[in-house]
C-alpha cells in the first residue's frame, strides 16, 4: 500500500469516527430538547465539567484511564477475531486480586511491591479471559456467552470473597470491601490535588506495548492473521486454538491491570461494585477503530463525557444517564456508518469498478463470523 | 428440614422463573431465526419501564401491559434494522440496545418523576391465587404455543429453515429477512412482557437496572436448553430453583452454602458450553446473511 493511499486510508477513518460520535451528540442533542431543556448549555456544562480547572483535566484524565485499559482489552480480542464481553468481570478479577494482595502489607519496597500487585492483577484478568478463550479453541463454545457467563461468575467470586472469607483473606464484610491497600502498593499520585494516578501512565504504557505487540511481532501478526480470516491462518500453519487463548489471556489481563489500576490507584481498596466500564470497553474499542492510539483517544473521549456527565447534571439538570444513552448512540451510529461504506463498495463492484481500497479491514464487523 | 420444601417455595420458582421464560422463549425464537439477540437485557428494561409508564397515563396496568409489548417490537425493530437491514454486526447492536436502554429509563424516570432511578407507584396486574400473578401461568402457556409454532406451522418451520442455512432457505423462496424481522420483533414483545412482569406483575414501580442480568440469563437458558422451547423452560426452571432455594435457605436460617448456588445458572451454561452436556448444537445459521451486500 502505497503512504497516499494510506494517508486516505487513514483519513477516512479518522472522518468516519468523527462524524459517528458526532450523530450520536446530535441524537443526543435531541433527547435533551425533548426533555425540555437546552441541549447547548448541556453541552457546555459538559465540557466545562470536564476542562474548566486543573482539578476538572485530572478528573477527566482519571475517567479516562480505565477506558483505555478496557478499549484496548477489547481491541486486542477483536484483532483475533474474538468479541470480549468479559471485560468488566476481568477487571473485576483483577482488581480483587490486586486489592487482596496489596490488602495483605506484605514486607516489601515499593517499587517491588506495586509490580507484584499489578502482575497478580494481570495473571487473574488473564486467566479468566483465557478460559473464554480456551473453551472456544476446544469446544467452540461463543466467547460473547462464555464470556457473559464469566463475568457473572466473577461478580459471585467477588461477593463471596468479600463477605465470607475474612477468616483468612484480608477483606472488610461490614464495609463489603477488601481492608485498605499497603501505601507502599498504591499507584501514586501524578497531579497534585486531583485524583489523577500513575494508572493513567500505565495505561499510556500499555498502549505502546500493545501496538508493538500487534503491529511489531510474529505472534502480533499471527494474531491479526487468525482474527482475519481462520482458514488462511490453518493453511498457513498458524494454531489457531493456541492464538485465541493466549489473545485471550491478554485481553484479559489488560482488563485485570484496568481493575488494578482503580483499585491501587484511585479507590485503594476493592469494593463489592463492579464498576460498569466492561460494556462501554466496547464503544472504546470501536471508536479508537481498534488501533491502540485511537483507542487512548476514544478513552479521552468517554472519560470526557463521564466526567463532564455530573457537572451536566449538576448545571443544566440533565440526568448524567444521558452518557450511557451517547455510548449507545455512538455505537449505533458506527455500525451504520459501517453499513453504508459497506454498501457503498458493494454498489462499486456491482458497477464492474474496482474495490474499494479505502475500505479498511477492520470496521465493525469482525473478522469471523459469529459461530456458537 | 421438613418444611423446608412448602408450597411457598414452589410459588417462589415459579415466580422466578416467569421473567425468565418470557424472555428465553422470545431469545429462542430470535435465534432460531439465525438472529443472535444479547440485547434481551435492554429489551426486558424497556417493557419494565414502559409497562409502568402506560400504566402510570392510563390508570390500567392491562394498558401498561399492551405499551410494553409495542416498546418491545419497536426495540426489536431497531435490533432488527441494524443487523439485518445494515447487516451490522449483531452483538454489537445487541451491545448498543443494552446500553440505550439503561441510559434512557434512568434518564426518562429522573425527567419523568424527578425521582433518580425509581417511579412511582402503580396499579399491577392482578394475582390468580396469593403470590402468583395473572403473567405468571400466561409464560408457562407461551412454552407448548412456542413448542407448536415451530414443530408444525409453516412460518415456524421457515424461521427455524432461515436460521439453519439461510442461503438454502432464501433460494427455495423463503423471504429469509422479513422473518426475521418479524422474529426479532416478536422477541422483543416477549422479552418486554417478562421486563413488565418484573415491574407491574411482582412489583408495582419501575427501579433503576431493574432487570438486574435476567436477559443475560435468559439467554443463558436457551443455550443450556439446547434452542429447544421444553429444554429452555427446563433450563428456566434449574435457575429459578436455585435462586429460589437461596431464597428459602436465608429465610429458614438453614446454612447451606447459598453462594454456590447463586452461581449456578452460570457455572451450568458454561458447562454446556464446554460440550460436557450432549448434542448442545446452535442454529447453524445463527449471525449469517441469506445474501451478502
Amino acid at each position: 500500500m502505497s503512504d497516499s493511499l494510506r494517508s486516505r486510508g487513514l483519513t477516512m477513518t479518522v472522518l468516519t469516527s468523527v462524524a459517528a460520535v458526532a450523530v450520536a451528540l446530535l441524537v443526543g442533542a435531541i433527547f435533551i430538547l425533548l426533555s425540555q431543556q437546552n441541549p447547548v448549555t448541556a453541552y457546555k456544562a459538559l465540557l466545562e465539567g470536564a476542562f474548566g480547572s486543573r482539578r476538572a483535566i485530572g478528573e477527566t484524565l482519571a475517567a479516562s484511564t480505565p477506558y483505555i485499559f478496557g478499549g484496548l482489552a477489547f481491541a486486542v480480542a477483536y484483532r483475533a477475531g474474538l468479541f470480549n464481553i468479559g471485560i468488566e468481570g476481568q477487571m473485576v478479577m483483577g482488581g480483587l486480586a490486586a486489592g487482596v494482595f496489596a490488602a495483605w502489607n506484605l514486607d516489601l519496597p515499593r517499587v517491588l511491591y506495586i509490580p507484584c500487585a499489578l502482575l497478580v492483577a494481570a495473571v487473574a484478568g488473564g486467566i479468566w479471559g483465557a478460559i473464554a478463550g480456551a473453551l472456544k479453541a476446544v469446544s467452540g463454545a461463543h466467547e460473547v456467552i462464555t464470556t457473559i457467563m464469566l463475568n457473572y461468575l466473577a461478580f459471585q467470586v467477588l461477593s463471596y470473597t468479600l463477605l465470607r472469607t475474612e477468616g483468612w483473606l484480608p477483606v472488610n464484610p461490614q464495609l463489603q470491601a477488601t481492608k485498605p491497600s499497603s501505601p507502599d502498593a498504591r499507584l501514586p499520585n501524578i497531579l497534585s490535588g486531583t485524583r489523577l494516578h500513575a494508572g493513567l501512565l500505565l495505561g499510556l504504557l500499555m498502549a505502546l506495548l500493545v501496538w508493538y505487540l500487534l503491529f511489531r511481532t510474529t505472534f502480533g501478526y499471527r494474531l491479526r492473521t487468525v482474527g482475519l480470516s481462520k482458514g488462511a491462518a490453518a493453511y498457513a500453519g498458524m494454531r489457531w486454538g493456541a492464538t485465541i487463548t493466549i489473545a485471550m489471556f491478554i485481553s484479559g489481563a489488560l482488563g485485570g491491570l484496568g481493575g488494578a489500576s482503580e483499585t491501587l490507584g484511585l479507590l485503594g481498596q476493592q469494593y463489592n461494585a463492579p464498576q460498569g466500564y466492561g460494556f462501554a470497553s466496547i464503544a472504546v474499542g470501536l471508536v479508537g477503530r481498534n488501533n491502540p492510539f485511537g483507542v487512548v483517544l476514544a478513552a479521552l473521549l468517554f472519560g470526557t463525557l463521564r466526567s463532564g456527565s455530573t457537572a451536566m447534571q449538576n448545571q443544566a439538570g440533565t440526568s448524567k444517564e444521558l452518557v450511557l444513552v451517547l455510548q449507545g448512540l455512538v455505537i449505533l451510529a458506527f455500525a451504520a456508518l459501517a453499513a453504508s461504506g459497506r454498501v457503498q463498495s458493494w454498489w462499486a463492484k456491482r458497477r464492474g469498478q474496482r474495490f474499494d481500497e479505502g475500505t479498511d479491514t477492520v470496521g465493525v464487523e469482525p473478522g469471523v463470523a459469529p459461530e456458537l | 428440614m421438613a418444611d423446608f420444601f412448602d408450597i411457598n417455595l414452589l410459588k417462589a420458582i415459579l415466580r422466578m422463573a416467569t421473567p425468565l421464560i418470557f424472555a428465553a422463549m422470545g431469545g429462542l425464537i430470535c435465534e432460531r431465526s439465525g438472529v443472535m439477540n444479547i440485547g434481551l437485557e435492554g429489551m426486558m428494561l424497556t417493557g419494565a419501564f414502559v409497562a409502568v409508564l402506560g400504566t402510570y397515563y392510563l390508570h390500567n396496568p392491562w394498558w401498561g401491559l399492551l405499551c410494553a409489548l409495542i416498546s418491545g417490537a419497536l426495540v426489536g425493530l431497531i435490533h432488527a434494522f441494524w443487523s439485518i437491514g445494515l447487516r451490522s454486526d449483531q452483538i454489537v447492536t445487541g451491545t448498543a440496545i443494552n446500553l440505550l436502554a439503561a441510559g434512557i429509563t434512568i434518564f426518562l424516570c429522573q425527567r419523568l418523576w424527578q425521582q433518580s432511578g425509581r417511579s412511582p407507584q402503580v396499579e399491577t396486574l392482578p394475582n390468580v391465587t396469593s403470590g402468583v400473578n395473572v403473567l405468571v401461568p400466561i409464560a408457562f402457556l407461551l412454552v407448548p404455543v412456542v413448542w407448536y409454532f415451530l414443530r408444525t406451522t409453516k412460518p415456524g418451520l421457515r424461521l427455524m429453515a432461515s436460521g439453519e442455512s439461510p442461503q438454502a432457505a432464501e433460494s427455495v423462496g423463503i423471504a429469509v429477512d422479513k422473518l426475521r424481522y418479524v422474529a426479532v420483533m416478536t422477541s422483543g414483545m416477549f422479552a418486554a412482557a417478562g421486563g413488565a412482569y418484573l415491574s407491574i406483575g411482582s412489583l408495582s414501580l419501575f427501579t433503576r437496572d431493574m432487570t438486574a442480568g435476567r436477559g443475560f440469563i435468559a439467554l443463558a437458558a436457551v443455550i443450556f436448553g439446547n434452542w429447544m422451547p421444553i429444554g429452555t423452560l427446563g433450563a428456566c426452571l434449574l435457575f429459578a430453583g436455585s435462586q429460589a432455594l437461596q431464597v428459602q435457605a436465608q429465610i429458614k436460617g438453614i446454612g447451606i452454602s447459598t453462594d454456590l448456588l447463586l452461581a449456578l445458572p452460570y457455572l451450568l451454561t458454561l458447562i454446556a458450553l464446554a460440550g460436557f452436556v450432549r448434542n448442545s448444537r446452535p442454529p447453524a445459521g445463527l449471525g449469517q446473511h441469506p445474501t451478502t451486500h
